[in-house]
């Protein structure tokens, strides 16, 4: 345990080194890469900037309502998809090979369609948190345990009371798994349009800093995204469901 | 043939929905061309637009990109699976890494490489790069004991041991790992090319967006995602074909 720790402190060290020396070594365009000793200062001005609260409330809110309604349309998309075996049959491979293009590209059209404000951000982060939710759902549709639907159908449970007492439980686990592959590829629909065109957001802050040149204060807001996506990544790693042996 | 028969008309009755939205004036023209305004204009993205040569340019960096991936990726993974320390240590990073959100480092590569085809080949490395190392690991820690044993007991060497046993056992996964590379790698190839207006269909959609070509820029996306989804298709047959069932 204890060789683990010093193997990771040790290569912690070294990428931190291996940074300072090409830093300092000049074969790059000069400013591009700071030394840690400007960059360190340059998160603490970034976050203490009092606008900075603002970005960050734009980008969450963007990320929270996509992850809402991709999420919502996800359930419903994938009830009905998982549902029934031509359904299935004919939207599940539609749903499997959609889910990996590049969304981006949908943003010129998202744009004429709401903005250039926050909703088209809004609407491309639920377009991209839409797949994983659906697929996520349709495939937990097919393992709902028969015996429950039997043990239902046995008790006379109409057919609205069966979907509430026995397919949403059991929706649940494959719910969170979906909306944890939906906030990585939310966060990643709403940042980058931000980046490409917009006038608020931490997305919009990196690329403005970019433009700026003020390469510190850029590398400063992707440390904080990170950290911020990491933790949301970690938060939804460590829900764990009562009575359930499904992991997320 | 149900299932795609069924997709097929969903299909059609959508585009239909969506041409009798825009002739009965539900929607506006301007911002949501009609189907048939859109596949009239799709000749003219192969004259006039350079599609097959974009398309060239696009693919070849995702190639690329995903060769880049696999030629750091696999003796990344190697090194995480024959070095127990390593793999406990590191094993961890690599997986956090693989689910952050990679292709916001773009700006990154932007200020240190330039705008030029080595940010975007690059950027489609770094997004294939932690799924190649983590299924390479994944490929040569799966490899059956008793194969191992029993290749042991012949007195195979190190280098026998790999080629004749870990390596043949473990190329389903590290196919599986090559594939994840190359969807990785189309992915934000494409989403970098329209992100800094550069390179091949990414720009194209960025430029036709530009110039208010919207016909033209609904035909352009329909191409991505068309061809991606048979790229992808393709990629998953060739993985299958790959690994023994």
């Amino acid at each position: 345990m204890n060789r683990v720790l010093a193997m990771r402190a040790g290569a912690a060290l070294s990428l931190l080194a291996l940074w300072e020396a090409a830093s300092a070594s000049g074969w790059f365009y000069r400013g591009v890469l700071p030394s840690i000793s400007q960059i360190g200062p340059a998160v603490v001005r970034v976050v203490g900037d009092p606008a900075f609260a603002r970005h960050l409330g734009t980008t969450a809110m963007e990320v929270g309502l996509a992850l809402l309604i991709g999420g919502a349309l996800g359930v419903v998309v994938g009830i009905l998809v998982g549902g029934g075996r031509w359904l299935r049959a004919a939207y599940e491979p539609a749903l499997h090979y959609l889910a990996p293009t590049p969304k981006i590209i949908f943003l010129p059209i998202l744009i004429v369609l709401f903005g250039v404000g926050p909703s088209s951000k809004t609407a491309m982060g639920a377009l991209s948190c839409f797949f994983p939710v659906a697929l996520s759902v349709a495939s937990g549709m097919a393992l709902i345990d028969p015996v429950h639907l039997r043990v239902a159908r046995s008790f006379g449970l109409s057919r609205w009371r069966t979907i509430r007492s026995v397919v949403l439980p059991s929706l649940v686990g494959p719910l969170v798994t979906g909306l944890r592959l939906g906030l990585g590829v939310a966060v990643i629909g709403c940042l980058l349009s931000e980046i490409k065109l917009s006038n608020r957001g931490l997305g919009f802050l990196a690329i403005q800093f970019y433009g700026q040149f003020r390469i510190p204060e850029m590398y400063a807001v992707l440390l904080v995204v990170f950290a911020l996506a990491g933790l949301g990544n970690a938060l939804f790693g460590r829900i764990r469901l009562p009575g359930s042996t499904i992991r997320t | 043939m149900r299932g795609p028969a069924l997709l097929v008309a969903t299909v059609v009755a959508l585009g239909l929905v969506w041409e009798a939205a825009a002739f009965f004036g539900w929607v506006d023209g301007a911002i949501v061309p009609p189907p048939g305004e859109v596949l009239a204009g799709i000749p003219a993205l192969f004259t006039d637009e350079d599609l097959v040569h974009r398309f060239a340019t696009t693919f070849l960096e995702a190639f690329a990109a995903a060769g880049l991936a696999a030629s750091v990726g696999v003796p990344l993974g190697l090194w995480l699976h024959a070095s127990r320390a390593a793999g406990v240590a590191f094993t961890p990073w690599v997986a956090a890494i693989a689910a952050a959100p990679l292709v916001l480092l773009y700006p990154l590569f932007l200020v240190i490489v330039g705008r030029n085809m080595g940010t975007i080949i690059l950027m489609g490395g770094v997004a294939g790069l932690p799924a190649m190392a983590l299924k390479t690991k994944e490929g040569f820690d799966g490899v059956p004991p008793v194969l191992l044993r029993v290749a042991r007991s012949f007195g195979f060497g190190r280098w026998e041991m790999f080629r004749k046993v870990l390596l043949p056992s473990a190329v389903p996964t590290l196919a599986n790992g090559l594939r994840l590379a190359l969807v990785f790698a189309l992915i934000n190839v494409v989403g970098v090319e329209f992100l800094v207006n550069f390179g091949g269909l990414g720009q194209l959609i960025a430029d036709l967006s530009d110039r208010y070509e919207l016909a033209l820029m609904y035909g352009a996306v329909l191409f991505v995602i068309l061809v991606s989804t048979v790229f992808f298709v393709l990629t998953e047959r060739l993985e299958r074909w790959i690994r023994p069932a």
